[in-house]
């Protein structure tokens, strides 16, 4: 345990991330573990943010050592798409036993690994440690060694036991792995003067792809990203890249900053998610290729392109505002990307009521304090209860958030649009705003919720006037009565 | 008989089996004003949470003891005290349902002890029941976890007493019912005049309903002070193998007799359990029970030709598996392979050669693996039974896939769907003959589905009876498969 611990305490000392930077020398020592209340909390464990970092690499085989909660309960849960293998959704687990947590459970590690090689033939295997192995003390990572010298292939230690913290800190231990083990081991074909990482995009429902062809145009090779559509191979080569984009930055943030330390990448923290946001990540990518050799026409080619595409994605937008003017919205994400999404809301005549800022930093909250003229609307946590009154005294037209609270709103009978990553439509670049944009225009506009909203017939005072009402009532019971009624007027 | 063949991998892969907690969990979400704790690591929890909101689509009411790598090596009594303050405090349940983990299990963390100290230092507490069941993932499965829970539900609650109420029947309710079945089981027992002590009730929480208000617990569900009258009842009828120590519990502790239905899908099965309910009311079924029997009758009938000789793999809970199996094989369908994640001893009732305890690999694999039939024809299996994670597999094969049991995420109204009694089977019966129907329309036109018999044809195509045209052979079911098992009902005296 030492090792990981070790690992934990580097990774929460980290530089890049405002967060840390904003605190006092002990407060860093103490590091970012918020401890957990007990019956109170929410949200995965490290391993589940380990794997929610790495499992979109496409083409290798995650296997989880663990009983099979781990893997059983989970697999094949979330919508990252593949342009290539399938074989990340194929779920591999050593299942432990009685018997494995009484001897130890580092044989059928190993020979699981000879199994899944030997029926599988991936390039790599990803193991990922769990808290009932790390108990007990399996040696996954000389397992690994092991099997990687024997099988001969790269075989990946993952080790972000559940219980060494959260979600957030698993995308960081996942991101470790990939830099300790993966980055840097083998050389590119070829390499271009602007080749980039995409950092922190994991491709749910295919979103990168929206985002791709901007690249592609203007002549901009993805050499890897980390990790949504990525083989093992793009990820071994990406220490050549000459300049990275860091996405959705508490999650790998360790990742872009030692690849700057180590290969010389320089980064910096963009967003897709929004017009005014894709357009600022070209802008900044494409001068930070020029800066490091890149063709110098680059920034006016970017600019080019990003006139013509806002112009298109406004001209897409115009119809949605007559439609969604004045109404009102409650966001509740993350956090990371609430101003991004907030400025590109009002944009299109929406008001946002309320937004959360659960994980964002201090320069985060500050930014969406101006979008917003306040900070009257921004909270920090918002109970479910809470959130339920708000939508039923119809503070909010619209909820946007993840699958969480998704009936807390609809059975507070609001309409809910989905943004997070288990979202069934793809958000990012200036496609992705206009698919966000209408995905709110149809909830908003669906035909249920005036229906739903009316009461039962039987339900208002006066529903009998005119049948005969005080007799009826007198002599049946409510809900019979209410049948009775259906059927006198069908007659 | 079958012979039960356990896979000896080192690797599972593409699991077919879920972890006991999450089972024991279910168990106490049909529970009223309940809240599920695990005890365990948070990912313990919320792999369980978005597994259930995703099948049922409903918020779904789970707590953690958020347990770390420190507290884990110094034992959970904080985390456990700290979790029922919290959940006191904020969601004030009338029954908390503690699962351990694999985690807190290894740890070995004496949680029953616990219980006392922490009863002994909070008397805010008293009013809210505890149940702790033991349910580390490293052994069974969900189905297994399941039947621990209300087991540990029937022992806390059943008492002795002298008051028996002979319009009472417990029915205890199995991991493979969904809240419809439950729903429709409550309707059948009260159609006879009997009120049902329905343990777990699903039907009153996870049926898909909107409350009037916003509740941090269960919104239905078996009341305490239904669960406190088990005792009382005339007796017990549990549905499914894994309820039998639930059942047991209840016989021994309060004097009600028992009887244990293994399934309630099919004919055979829904008379034996539709008998068992007339012979405790002392009357004849109401009409329309008798009516809806012989609508079942009808759709037999109706679907048999569609199920005769057709070859079905099924991967399944074992009791779930079992009343699928029997139905098909009771419609003349042969049961091609049978897989079940854990092995019990009711599989070896089974209407085939093997049952195999494995993984969705080895179904998959099962699947395409040809047979002989009765006439010597080598065949593979034509359809794939399934939770939604047969999905992969049937992709790849081409199979149309019939989704059963938990999780089903990827179709909406699992939650609703009736399989059991008359109604339920007919409903079975014809969602069945469907999926068939349309894959055999699907290869109408295609001539190697129908061409004349060939080795490589018939190695080619998986599902086809390469000898006749669009792969049912009539009169399928009459040789070459065991005896279809008759429904075990197994009547136990209480002591």
């Amino acid at each position: 345990m030492s090792a990981l611990k070790e690992t934990i305490a580097a990774v929460f000392d980290e530089p890049a991330c405002a967060h840390n930077r904003a605190k006092d020398d002990k407060a860093r020592k103490a590091g970012c573990k918020k401890p957990l209340a007990p019956g109170a909390a929410a949200g995965g464990c490290a391993f589940d943010g380990a794997k929610i970092a790495l499992q979109p690499v496409t083409d290798v085989a995650h296997l989880v050592h663990g009983p099979i909660a781990c893997e059983g309960n989970s697999w094949d849960s979330r919508h990252v798409h593949s342009s290539d293998s399938l074989r990340y959704r194929t779920a591999f687990t050593t299942d432990l036993n009685e018997f494995d947590v009484i001897y130890g459970g580092e044989k059928r590690l190993y020979r699981a690994i000879e199994e899944i090689v030997a029926k599988y033939r991936p390039p790599a295997v990803f193991v990922y440690q769990t808290c009932v192995p790390a108990l007990i003390g399996d040696d996954v990572a000389a397992v690994c060694k092991a099997a990687s010298a024997r099988l001969g292939l790269p075989v990946i230690p993952i080790e972000a036991p559940g219980f060494a913290g959260s979600k957030n800190l698993g995308n960081k231990l996942g991101g470790e792995a990939l830099l300790d083990h993966v980055v840097g081991t083998r050389e590119p074909e070829r390499t271009t003067a602007t080749d980039i990482n995409v950092i922190g995009e994991y491709n749910v429902v295919g979103e990168f792809w929206q985002v791709k062809p901007l690249f592609d145009e203007l002549g901009i090779r993805v050499l890897a990203t980390f990790t949504g559509d990525s083989r093992y191979h793009d990820l071994a080569c990406s220490h050549r890249a000459r300049a990275a984009i860091m996405l959705c930055s508490q999650a790998l943030i360790n990742v872009a900053r030692k690849m700057e330390e180590r290969y010389g990448i320089p980064f910096f923290e963009g967003s897709f998610y929004g017009i005014g946001d894709t357009s600022d990540a070209l802008r900044r990518i494409s001068r930070l290729l020029v800066e490091r050799g890149g063709p110098a026409d680059l920034p006016e080619r970017a600019e080019t392109l990003i006139a013509r595409e806002e112009a298109r994605a406004w001209a897409r937008l115009e119809p949605f505002k007559a439609r969604l003017q004045g109404k009102r919205v409650l966001l509740f994400t993350g956090g990371v990307k609430s101003w991004s999404l907030v400025a590109a809301l009002q944009e299109v005549g929406l008001e946002i009521v309320g937004t959360s800022m659960r994980k964002s930093t201090a320069s985060d909250r500050q930014k969406v304090i101006e979008i917003m003229g306040g900070d009257a609307h921004v909270f920090d946590e918002l109970p479910p209860r809470e959130m339920y009154r708000q939508l039923k005294e119809a503070r909010a037209d619209v909820m946007l958030s993840g699958g969480r609270s998704q009936f807390v709103a609809l059975k507070a009978k609001v309409p809910w649009v989905e943004i997070n990553q288990e979202r069934h439509h793809p958000y990012a670049g200036y496609d992705g705003m206009v698919n966000l944009v209408a995905q709110i225009d149809r909830a908003l506009h669906n035909p249920i919720w005036a229906q739903l909203r009316q009461p039962a017939p039987w339900e208002s005072a006066d529903w009998l006037d005119g049948w005969g009402g005080e007799d009826r009532a007198a002599s049946c019971g409510r809900g019979s009565a209410g049948a009775a009624a259906g059927e006198m007027r069908h007659g | 008989m079958a012979e039960i063949v356990v896979s000896k991998k080192a690797c599972t892969v593409n699991p077919l089996k879920m972890s006991a907690p999450i089972g024991a969990a279910l168990a106490f979400l049909g529970m009223e004003r309940s809240l599920p704790l695990v005890h365990g690591a948070q990912g313990c929890t919320a792999f369980g949470l978005v597994l259930f909101v995703r099948h049922f689509r409903e918020t779904i009411p789970l707590q953690t003891t958020a347990m770390n790598e420190v507290t884990t090596i110094l034992g959970g009594y904080d985390n456990i005290e700290q979790a029922l303050v919290n959940i006191h405090k904020r969601a004030n349940p009338g029954l908390i349902g503690l699962v351990s983990t694999g985690l807190t299990e290894t740890k070995g963390d004496d949680v029953e002890g616990f219980l006392k100290d922490i009863r002994a230092r909070h008397p805010e507490l008293a009013g809210m029941e505890v149940v702790f069941v033991s349910a580390p993932d490293f052994t069974g499965t969900f189905q297994e976890g399941y039947g621990k829970a209300v087991a540990a539900l029937a022992r806390r609650f059943a008492r002795p007493s002298r008051v028996r109420r002979p319009w009472q029947v417990n029915i205890l309710a199995g991991s493979h019912l969904s809240p419809g079945d439950v729903e429709a089981i409550r309707e059948l027992v009260e159609s006879f005049g009997l009120t049902p002590i329905m343990l777990p009730d699903l039907s009153g929480s996870l049926d898909g309903h909107i409350p009037e208000t916003f509740l941090p617990h269960t919104l239905g569900g078996t009341p305490l002070e239904g669960a406190r009258s088990l005792g009382e009842s005339a007796a017990t009828l549990a549905i499914g193998e894994h309820l039998r120590e639930a059942a047991e519990a209840i016989a021994a502790q309060a004097g009600v007799p028992y009887q244990l239905f293994d399934r309630l899908t099919g004919l055979a099965a829904s008379d034996a359990f539709v008998a068992a309910l007339a012979r405790i009311a002392d009357c004849d079924p109401p009409a329309r029970v008798q009516r809806e029997r012989s609508q079942l009758q009808d759709a037999m009938l109706d679907g048999h030709f569609h199920f005769s000789g057709t070859r079905i793999a099924l991967a399944a809970e074992p009791d779930l598996l079992t009343g699928l199996a029997h139905l098909f094989a009771e419609l003349g369908a042969e049961i091609h392979a049978a897989v079940a994640p854990a092995p019990t001893p009711g599989l070896a009732t089974l209407p085939c050669a093997t049952v195999t305890v494995g993984d969705l690999e080895d179904f998959e694999h099962l699947a395409t693996t040809p047979s002989p039939d009765a006439w010597g024809d080598e065949r593979t299996a034509e359809l794939l039974v399934c939770h939604s994670h047969g999905r992969q597999a049937a992709a790849r094969l081409g199979l149309p896939l019939y989704r059963v049991g938990l999780p089903v995420f990827d179709r909406l109204g699992a939650a609703q769907r009736v399989s059991v009694l008359y109604r339920g089977t007919r409903q079975v019966i014809f969602d069945v003959a469907n999926l068939i129907l349309e894959a055999r329309e699907h290869d109408a036109h295609d001539p190697s589905a129908t061409a004349h018999s060939t080795p490589a044809a018939t190695a080619a195509r998986p599902g086809r009876a390469a000898a006749v045209p669009g792969g049912a052979l009539p009169g399928g079911s009459a040789t070459g498969q065991g005896p279809t098992g008759a429904p075990a009902a197994a009547v136990v005296a209480g002591a």
